[in-house]
């Protein structure tokens, strides 16, 4: 079964680039490099998903994690502006600690794996078995929105709870620049702020009884041309000739 | 299908309540006032209520595929749970105002919260429990950052974000150990597994990290250090809301999920529990003493409250998890009231919050030092006050279980935590004020006031309540 | 082994020959290159100043917020997929679920909307 040969190899392929590039995670000096070795691993974890038979969960470890989340945080590695040779100087001093714990939690892993006996009901106790005929993702789509509603609606509630947490925590309140309203600047009616006359030869347009605001010296007039911007709201919509500029 | 979604209903208080969130969420947004976030925090108060209600008339079933419970022991904490988030939005009217931090997104934050806690409490399934644990935690963690310019809380939300990420990792490893080796997330499920064979090392080993995880959670020694920090950056509120909701939705977890699924593993969790409960009660008694500010000594104090919750876990028994259930009516009353008093501490619109700005409390402020010393004397146990009605059902199960030891540490860590508590008195009656403080406002009072009378009169009806404990510990064993 | 992956083996062939074009890439000009390092190549100019300071910036916080929004709708968008292809086998009850689902999201949408949070200022 050569197909069978080539499912091992590519599981020791993806497992071996997925510790290598874990491993770079936490030891790359530049964090974006860091960032970039985290969507390495993420693509090798969606290859051990396809190999283990979870075709769904490594399409979406494609989509949400390289897609998304390391996005996210390449944004917040740029953002941070941490300077990393300062955050590492104490590695290190913890290092033996760290290795230490590792090295507990090797040995606790090798326990449990070396007593490996699974309970004898296991088999008849799993809640859906995987269907022969339908593919995963219609398997999992089967039972997730009918068997699990309750599940499924509670993560929309943690995913609200995620956008209002990122827009209180983040969003700043007071903007910096012109906003421009739109609905404003299509609202506008050319006959508010527009008139047109016709100016006889050396006469002046005061004449004619139009109120216009005089210009203050030595700056041009800018009125209310509908640009939509909020800060006219201060002036007097004063309707004015247009024709001078 | 639908034929197996038969008893939607008991999931209705959950489902009423998160429909009130959404639309608190909608008038909050649409209605661009200033006061928004005051009626806002209206309406959450009367979505409380109503969930309160339905909680208590929904029909007591299992549904949802076995994911969602509604018995007794649900209902008795879900009525806790939304009694001291009350409070916390209380709390939260005059506190946000005065620190300019009064948004629509708190109250509705505090009642997602809440949605998540009960879920957790009624979960039967380490899906759903994990799930509520999520959303409940997740809010909080927005909670504790949410006077976002002030670097504590920033820093507070933070820590907490981080270690409490680092228990739900504990929680769903231990979560994939169990299933890996019982084969189910199902608690019927695994109970039966439990029952008819002996427990294989890896389920065991599962069991540890969830009990880890929700340690974290509850705040018990030794995985309380986020605790003080956390405590002390966050809003005063929020501090309420997080020593008080959550530590009763966890504890109930913990109280459910030991002895409903993994009941028969009490030889193997036993240790566990008492070695928490003990490191709990002898590390809140004795890091208390000598905190310069009132709000780390009550993260303290609720790490040493946890620790004789524990020790009503730790006997496995019915009297055991009513001793819990009665002594988390007594403390969230008191705690919440303590919070309260926290609030008023403001001198000159600044606010305070060392111990020592308490001085002389007793002759600026005599109505509020002296509910204060209610509240001291009820954390303390003293009687007739009703910490000590908790803290006595709490120990009369630890010695009818034999626990002996248990019980003894638990009087003698009493005995301790109540010399910082009797200091924090003595520096309300005895010294010389330094200024006292300004006003109070009536929301403050309030809680103030229904925590004071509920810690002085507890005695009195403490009956009806032990007996709705053990009317509820009894659906959890019966 | 799954019989379904046998699907999967052109994209594991293409990545194989991803590799292996890319390492040979590598690996020739490091085997066929004329190597000779010093100092003066990794400076940053021949002459002139060096950099006063770091040339990346810091990023703003609304990157944040925008790639945040981002995940949740994307997150969203991926529970679509196994409902929209059993749709079909989950009927009615299964269709109004995704419609709650997506009721509460689109609350948090209008929230998101009516706060300002997807406008660039």
């Amino acid at each position: 079964m050569i197909a069978n040969y080539l499912a091992t190899g590519a599981f020791y392929v993806f497992a071996a680039v997925l510790l290598a590039s874990a491993a770079m995670v936490v030891t790359s000096r530049n964090p974006v490099y860091a960032v970039l070795f985290l969507v390495l691993a993420f693509f090798n974890a969606a290859g051990l998903f396809l190999l283990a038979g979870a075709e769904f969960l490594a399409m979406l470890l494609v989509i949400v994690y390289v897609g998304a989340v390391a996005v996210l945080f390449l944004f917040v590695v740029m953002m941070l502006d941490v300077d990393f040779a300062v955050l590492r100087s104490g590695f290190q001093r913890y290092a033996p600690v760290g290795v230490l714990v590792g090295v507990v939690l090797l040995a606790e892993l090798g326990l449990v794996f070396g007593t490996w006996t699974t309970s004898g009901l296991a088999q008849s106790l799993r809640a859906s078995p995987m269907p022969d005929s339908v593919t995963n993702t219609e398997a999992l789509g089967r039972i997730l929105y009918t068997d699990y509603v309750l599940l499924f609606q509670a993560a929309g509630l943690v995913l609200l709870v995620a956008m209002i947490g990122a827009i209180v925590l983040t969003m700043r309140e007071k903007k910096s620049s012109r906003h421009q309203i739109i609905a404003k600047q299509i609202a506008r009616n050319p006959a508010d702020t527009l008139v047109l006359v016709n100016a006889g030869l050396g006469e002046g347009i005061n004449i004619l009884g139009i109120r216009r605001p005089l210009p203050p010296p030595g700056k041009v007039v800018h009125g209310d041309h509908g640009h939509g911007h909020d800060d006219h709201d201060a002036h007097a919509p004063e309707p004015h000739v247009h024709g001078d500029h | 299908m639908v034929g197996q979604l038969m008893n939607w209903q008991i999931a209705l208080p959950e489902i009423v309540l998160a429909g009130c969130g959404l639309l608190v969420l909608m008038v909050g947004v649409l209605i661009k006032k200033q006061n928004s976030a005051q009626l806002c925090s209206m309406l959450v108060l009367a979505s409380f209520l109503v969930a309160a209600l339905l909680s208590l008339s929904a029909p007591q079933d299992v549904g949802y595929n076995g994911l969602f419970t509604l018995d007794r022991f649900a209902v008795f904490v879900k009525i806790l749970v939304l009694i001291a988030a009350s409070l916390a939005v209380v709390l939260s009217l005059d506190y946000n105002t005065h620190h300019g931090i009064a948004r629509f997104e708190f109250p509705v934050l505090i009642l997602l919260s809440t949605v998540g806690m009960m879920v957790m409490v009624s979960a039967t399934n380490m899906m759903s429990l994990y799930l509520g644990v999520e959303l409940s935690s997740l809010a909080i963690y927005v909670l504790a950052a949410f006077a976002r310019n002030d670097v504590r809380s920033s820093e507070a939300g933070l820590k907490y974000f981080v270690l409490g990420a680092l228990a739900s990792g504990l929680l769903l490893y231990g979560m994939s150990l169990v299933y890996g080796f019982a084969g189910s997330l199902d608690f019927a499920s695994l109970r039966a597994v439990f029952t008819t064979e002996t427990a294989q090392l890896g389920a065991v080993v599962g069991v540890v990290f969830i009990v880890a995880g929700l340690a974290f959670k509850i705040s018990a020694a030794p995985f309380h250090m986020w605790t003080p920090d956390v405590y002390e950056g966050a809003p005063v509120p929020v501090t309420g809301f997080m020593a008080t909701a959550p530590k009763v939705a966890a504890l109930a977890v913990f109280v459910r999920i030991l002895s409903m699924p993994f009941g028969h593993l009490l030889p193997q969790w036993q240790q566990l529990i008492v070695l928490l409960s003990i490191v709990s009660m002898v590390w809140g008694s004795l890091a208390a003493i000598g905190q310069w500010n009132i709000k780390r000594l009550m993260a303290y104090s609720s790490i040493g409250h946890m620790g004789y919750a524990l020790v009503g876990v730790a006997t496995g028994t019915e009297a055991g998890v009513r001793g819990v259930l009665v002594y988390l009516a007594s403390y969230i009353f008191a705690s919440a009231g303590v919070f309260a008093c926290i609030i008023a501490m403001r001198k000159k619109g600044h606010a305070v919050e060392r111990i020592a700005d308490l001085k002389g409390l007793g002759k600026t402020d005599p109505m509020l030092a002296f509910l204060l010393m209610f509240f001291m004397f009820s954390l303390a146990g003293v009687p007739p006050f009703a910490g000590f009605i908790g803290k006595l059902y709490v120990f009369l199960a630890a010695v009818q279980a034999g626990m002996w030891t248990l019980a003894i540490i638990g009087v003698l860590t009493s005995v301790i935590s109540t010399f910082y508590y009797l200091w924090v008195l003595k520096q309300v009656y005895f010294d010389q004020s330094e200024g006292a403080f300004d006003g109070r406002a009536p929301s403050v009072s309030f809680v103030a006031g229904l925590g004071g009378l509920v810690t002085l009169s507890f005695f009195v009806f403490a009956s009806p309540v032990v007996n709705a404990a053990e009317a509820a510990a009894r659906a959890l064993f019966g | 082994m799954q019989p379904w992956l046998v699907n999967y083996f052109p994209i594991l062939v293409f990545m194989a020959i991803a590799v292996v074009i890319a390492g040979a890439m590598l690996g020739g000009s490091l085997l066929a290159g004329w190597q000779k390092p010093y100092a003066e190549k990794l400076s940053a100019y021949e002459c002139g100043f060096e950099a006063f300071d770091d040339a990346r910036r810091r990023f703003d916080v609304r990157f944040y917020l925008v790639a945040i929004l981002f995940i949740i709708f994307d997150l969203e968008v991926a529970f679509l997929f196994p409902w929209a292809i059993s749709l079909g086998h989950i009927g009615m009850f299964g269709f109004w679920s995704m419609m709650g689902f997506l009721g509460v999201l689109t609350i948090g949408f209008i929230y998101e909307w009516c706060k300002g949070a997807l406008d660039w200022e």
